[in-house]
């Protein structure tokens, strides 16, 4: 039999297995999903990978927009504001043909919380899980919580009977040194099933014939290989030969490339990710600067000058080549406190620029340094080269230092630098979140991702607050008036909202999502 | 003989714990895998505890011994990145690496050689004129760009071979080969010419410079003088007399093969420990990028302590020497 026989042999077997319409889709990105565990990592691949096994009880839509997944409908208890009531999707299976119920809401949320999970912060405020009936589930939190439902979007699902029988009821601990049948197996009630993993190389998932939305989704492809392919150019030749369908992380410079190419489409859409810049505010004196016995970033007008210097729009055009939106506030459009008015205030103006300079005593600028990452945002080093020229023109010395990831991140986390880079995006779609992390002092359990400095103890206690309001136009209200902080003090520069880029055959139909995250039993095939 | 052997086996574990030691002190520079392991949401409190956890808060020296324990068992601790037993993850990717450096390092011989004896023998004319010339292209050029340049052509252009992975891999007991499948053997063709190229071109131009060599030596002329065929002189005797410094220059290279196959792997995506060890240092994954390194040091280690016997068994002036000390 030669090989081109054996091919037809093999997938007419595969379209026989596979009903009529078998359809396989070949994807790509840069990294695997690190576990198929699906509390061990909260990470954006491992995530997205999970959400095509496993499912959560709500889910976002390509709008962003909160729709139910395995539960029907949701509200806040009328008897008591801590709590929320869950109404679950009766008749749904798992793949191992178990029946999903309450029983598996509660053992999931309950080991979401545990220490080793990734997503315990985001239950933070859970105090107990219960289960009425088979299909309602009360959350109850230690204050009434809002925002509930947006903290469940990545919370899957994963069956009771079957962790207990595989030794998984605890979550992948490290520690531990055994390997976890949860990390290599799954056991979902999404619409693929897994076939087959070897991690770093192949993933292979089948659809699943019982799946409780066959009618509500397309679902029109059957088979998903999901290989991971680090290397950008040898990713894009694999579009561009064919061997890959659908590809996530299409670099700029292959962008017109891949456009160009017959049979081959780039969709583009603005992602859930704001790129900007912070600065030590908050220390007497700074380690990197020239300025001795004084901090000039804790000079609001210094600050602004700094932002003024920065020409979005010549980034946006030389650096990300024409992929970026500029961003006057650290929050992406889709966030609920987002102003448009406020996300254009970044202007560019070296005049006022040098006066605010001047005014703040600083006429001939000062030296300072930028740590910057160069593998994790997309051009992040080159940002930062374009920012050094530009902040250059009001007498501001700045020396770059880009070091990967891994190096750059503790630096924040240890408060070692007092000019950096730093990217955000906003899984909840509220604001509170960026607070928490972002603005509020850091401290054991705020502002771990704060690396200003920054201490404003009337703001902190707004941004608590916020967690608690259950007047959402009172909250939104109050949002708006930490945003107004956080603007006037210029706590951050912002850059510019990052443009997903993904790159298909053109017969792959698909709306890119902004958390990059693609589902693909929403993707049509022609 | 047994005291020397016993004195350079000695040495060759203090340089195992002197390579693990300094490898154990550059960790510290290649990052802090907390800020990877956990998510955006983490918080202070999250970051101590995992680092407690994790013993990252100890000194290196501290660190060390323990890993050193743990290897001394078998047990190189378990992946940062993937949670399982980093023993478990080298052994289900050491045959791709295993099988790319060989199917590399056996291009690399057989061609290195025909080429090398054609260029020699050939010396003038205009093939041979072409092949050195564009043997500089191998010697000069960088693997990764060898590889994308490869993958352009024969993936993209003319739609001849895949770009990346293994192809159709089959089970042998633990061992996944490629060598069964069509799909894998195609697979192997553009990471196997990349990763032996610069090898293929050492060897031919070693070949070509020893040959020539011989080829003015007396009992060749002699050879000549009694009327041998060429074949007979080139291959039965000058060829022959080549090989002796090419096999050393081999056994050294096919170490290298397997340890540098990590730019290779990474372009072709090819699933191998170098692609793993890549992935590790990106990922600040300690247990595996120490694992990987104390593996190679072995390697090499073990390769020089057997070209250290070889000496020994074949010079004898090294056995007067140990006897006088």
């Amino acid at each position: 039999m030669s090989f081109k026989t054996l091919m037809v042999a093999v997938s007419a077997t595969a379209m026989i297995a596979a009903g009529a319409s078998a359809e396989t889709l070949r994807w790509a990105r840069a990294g695997d999903s690190l576990t198929l565990d699906p509390h061990a990592q909260n990470e954006g691949p491992t995530s997205t990978f999970a959400h095509q096994i496993m499912e959560t009880l709500v889910m976002r839509d390509h709008s962003g927009a909160l729709v139910p997944s395995l539960a029907t409908e949701w509200a806040p208890s009328e008897e008591n504001p801590n709590v929320w009531v869950f109404k679950l999707r009766e008749g749904v299976t798992f793949h191992d043909g178990a029946e999903f119920d309450s029983e598996d809401v509660v053992f999931s949320l309950n080991r979401a919380m545990t220490p080793d999970s990734d997503y315990k912060e985001l239950l933070a405020s859970v105090k107990e899980v219960r289960a009425p009936d088979k299909y309602t589930i009360e959350i109850e939190t230690d204050g009434p919580n809002p925002i509930m439902p947006n903290n469940l979007t990545n919370m899957f699902m994963m069956d009771k009977g079957w962790a207990e029988a595989n030794n998984a009821v605890k979550v992948q601990d490290y520690e531990g040194g055994e390997d976890t049948f949860a990390a290599k197996n799954a056991n979902g009630t999404g619409p693929y099933k897994l076939v087959s993993r070897e991690p770093d190389v192949k993933t292979v998932l089948t659809a699943n014939e019982n799946y409780w939305g066959k009618d509500e989704f397309p679902l029109e492809v059957t088979e998903i290989i999901y290989t991971p392919i680090q290397n950008a150019a040898t990713r894009v030749a694999a579009l561009l030969s064919g061997e890959v369908d659908f590809i996530q992380d299409v670099p700029v410079q292959d962008l017109e490339r891949v456009a160009g190419t017959d049979g081959l489409d780039v969709r583009t859409a603005p992602q859930n990710r704001v790129i900007f810049f912070g600065m030590n505010m908050g220390d007497a004196d700074l380690g990197s600067d020239s300025v001795d016995g004084a901090n000039p970033l804790a000079d609001v007008r210094v600050r602004q000058a700094m932002s003024k210097a920065i020409n979005r729009d010549a980034i946006k055009q030389v650096v990300m080549r024409g992929q970026s939106a500029p961003a006057g506030m650290i929050a992406p459009p889709f966030v609920n406190g987002w102003d448009e008015g406020m996300d254009a205030s970044s202007t560019t103006d070296l005049e006022a620029a040098k006066a605010l300079m001047a005014e703040a005593g600083y006429p001939d600028g000062f030296t300072l340094t930028l740590n910057c990452p160069n593998d994790r945002y997309i051009n992040d080093e080159a940002i930062c080269q374009a920012a050094v020229g530009m902040l250059a023109q009001i007498g501001i010395t700045v020396n770059l230092d880009a070091k990967p990831k891994a190096q750059h991140f503790p630096l924040l986390s240890n408060l070692e630098t007092d000019f950096y880079m730093l990217g955000w995006g906003v899984p909840t779609y509220d604001s509170e979140y960026i607070f928490n992390f972002l603005v509020h002092t850091k401290g054991e359990k705020y502002g771990s991702w704060n690396a200003t400095r920054y201490n404003n103890p009337d703001l902190d206690a707004k941004i608590v607050a916020l967690a608690s309001e259950t007047d959402l136009p009172a909250r939104d209200q109050q949002i708006a008036e930490i945003w107004q902080v956080v603007q006037d003090e210029q706590l951050y520069i912002p850059i510019h909202h990052q443009v997903l880029n993904w790159g298909m055959k053109s017969g792959v139909g698909t709306i890119v999502e902004p958390e990059d995250s693609p589902k693909i039993k929403y993707f049509t095939m022609q | 003989m047994f005291a020397y052997i016993v004195r350079r086996m000695f040495q060759s574990v203090i340089v195992l714990l002197v390579v693990g030691l300094v490898a154990f002190s550059m960790f510290r520079f290649v990052g802090d895998p907390i800020d990877n392991m956990l998510g955006q949401e983490r918080t202070q409190a999250d970051i101590d505890r995992l680092r407690t956890e994790l013993g990252l808060d100890q000194p290196f020296v501290v660190q060390y011994a323990k890993f050193l324990r743990g290897a001394v068992q078998g047990n190189f601790g378990v992946s940062y990145r993937q949670g399982r037993p980093v023993s478990t993850i080298i052994a289900e990717r050491a045959p791709a690496t295993l099988e790319l450096a060989f199917v590399s390092g056996f291009l690399a011989i057989t061609m290195g050689i025909a080429l090398g004896v054609f260029t020699a023998i050939r010396r003038q004319g205009i093939a041979a004129n072409v092949i050195m010339t564009v043997s500089l292209i191998g010697v000069s050029l960088p693997t990764f760009l060898i590889g994308i340049l490869l993958i352009y052509v024969f993936s993209v252009e003319l739609d001849l071979l895949p770009s990346f992975g293994r192809g159709e891999t089959v089970m042998i007991g633990n061992w996944s080969t490629g060598f069964l499948t069509a799909s894998g053997l195609k697979a192997l063709i553009l990471p196997a010419i990349t990763l032996g190229l610069y090898q293929m071109t050492l060897i031919m131009r070693l070949v070509r410079s020893e040959m020539l060599e011989v080829l003015r030596a007396d009992y060749v002329r002699f050879a000549r003088a009694r009327g041998l065929s060429d074949r007979v002189i080139n291959f039965r005797h000058a060829l022959k007399n080549t090989l002796v410094p090419v096999i050393t220059i081999t056994g050294l290279q096919l170490g290298s093969i397997i340890a540098f196959a990590i730019i290779t792997e990474t372009v072709f995506q090819w699933p191998g420990v170098g692609l793993l060890f890549i992935n590790a240092i990106q990922f600040v994954d300690i247990p595996v990028m120490a694992a990987y390194l104390m593996l190679i040091s072995v390697m090499f280690v073990t390769i020089n302590l057997i070209v250290d016997l070889l000496y020994y068994a074949i010079d004898p002036r090294l056995r007067v020497d140990a006897r006088a000390t």
